[in-house]
């Protein structure tokens, strides 16, 4: 009895070294990461994983976004005060048109149902232009 | 052979419960939309407790019928390839856990709830072909830890409550 309890003793402090272990690795992470931020210019958008478009970050705008086989998925792209979301979709979950206007570089909106992705770039204004032809 | 009926009829029940247990998971509102794929992961308690209680094959069993009906009712195929990668992944990693006699029933789920979210998380990076949503799994290992406390405390407290009740 002794023993078993031991036993069990020893998992539950196993557990909350994992438990620690995994939140205090993370926390780093997330530290680093949001240390080593920057602003983005540009936004570029990805549909099923191929770029279609990008766009500046510095002017207000209002881009639909017509995805799926059939041209019958649209999501709506705001770009406001520097920073860009989603403003309105037709996907069924709409985690996309909830998630915060993304600003800094690597971050994204993304909307699983269209396959569609928004992602904050760094390239300069003439890459951009290019990438948008 | 009526043991074998009894054995079936309450993995049916187990899956049942399971079903219903995603169904109520995703009803709840989102906990937080800046990162979407945050949950508590009620139906891994089932899992758990079968994981425990009848062995590997059973958990498998019942893992993969609650997939396939949830991608049925309230999914899609697409649904089905992020739900099934996670649930892979936990599964294989909660086995391996259980097997190295390390954990309790909290540290497997934990383990169970963090393989999960990445599960989905590779899935995601490889149909997107990007990484850059690679940082959202450091968000998703924290909540994916402490929903697996909770499920580990109930899926344990489920597990001694069955303890003299033979599946």
């Amino acid at each position: 009895m002794k023993n078993n309890n031991s036993q069990k003793n020893r998992k539950i402090r196993n557990d909350i070294i994992l438990a620690v272990a995994i939140i205090f690795i993370a926390a780093a992470g997330l530290l680093l990461f949001v240390l080593n931020r920057e602003e983005g210019s540009m936004v570029s958008v990805k549909i099923d994983g191929k770029q279609t478009a990008s766009y500046p970050l510095a002017e207000n705008t209002e881009v639909p976004i017509i995805t799926g086989e059939n041209n019958e998925h649209i999501n709506i792209l705001t770009i406001k005060d520097g920073k860009a979301s989603i403003s309105e979709a037709d996907c069924p979950d709409k985690i996309c048109v909830e998630t915060r206007p993304v600003s800094f570089v690597g971050e994204t909106v993304v909307c699983l149902p269209h396959k569609l992705v928004i992602e904050i770039t760094n390239e300069n204004a003439d890459g951009g232009l290019d990438a948008a032809v | 052979m009526k043991n074998k009926i009894r054995r079936y009829s309450v993995l049916g029940l187990l899956t049942a419960v399971a079903l219903v247990l995603s169904y109520v998971e995703a009803i709840l509102p989102p906990i937080w939309s800046a990162v979407p794929g945050i949950k508590i992961g009620l139906p891994n308690i089932i899992i758990i407790f079968v994981l425990y209680k009848t062995g590997l094959k059973d958990a498998i069993t019942v893992s993969a019928i609650r997939l396939f009906l949830v991608a049925l009712l309230f999914g899609n195929a697409m649904t089905l390839a992020y739900s099934a990668a996670g649930a892979i992944l936990s599964l294989s990693l909660m086995t391996l856990c259980k097997k190295l006699n390390l954990f309790s029933t909290v540290g497997v789920s934990i383990v169970g709830g963090v393989a999960h979210n990445l599960g989905q998380i590779l899935v995601a990076m490889a149909i997107f072909e990007t990484s850059q949503i690679g940082y959202y799994m450091l968000v998703l290992a924290v909540t994916g830890t402490v929903a697996g406390i909770f499920v580990g405390i109930a899926a344990s407290i489920i597990i001694k409550r069955f303890e003299k009740i033979k599946i």
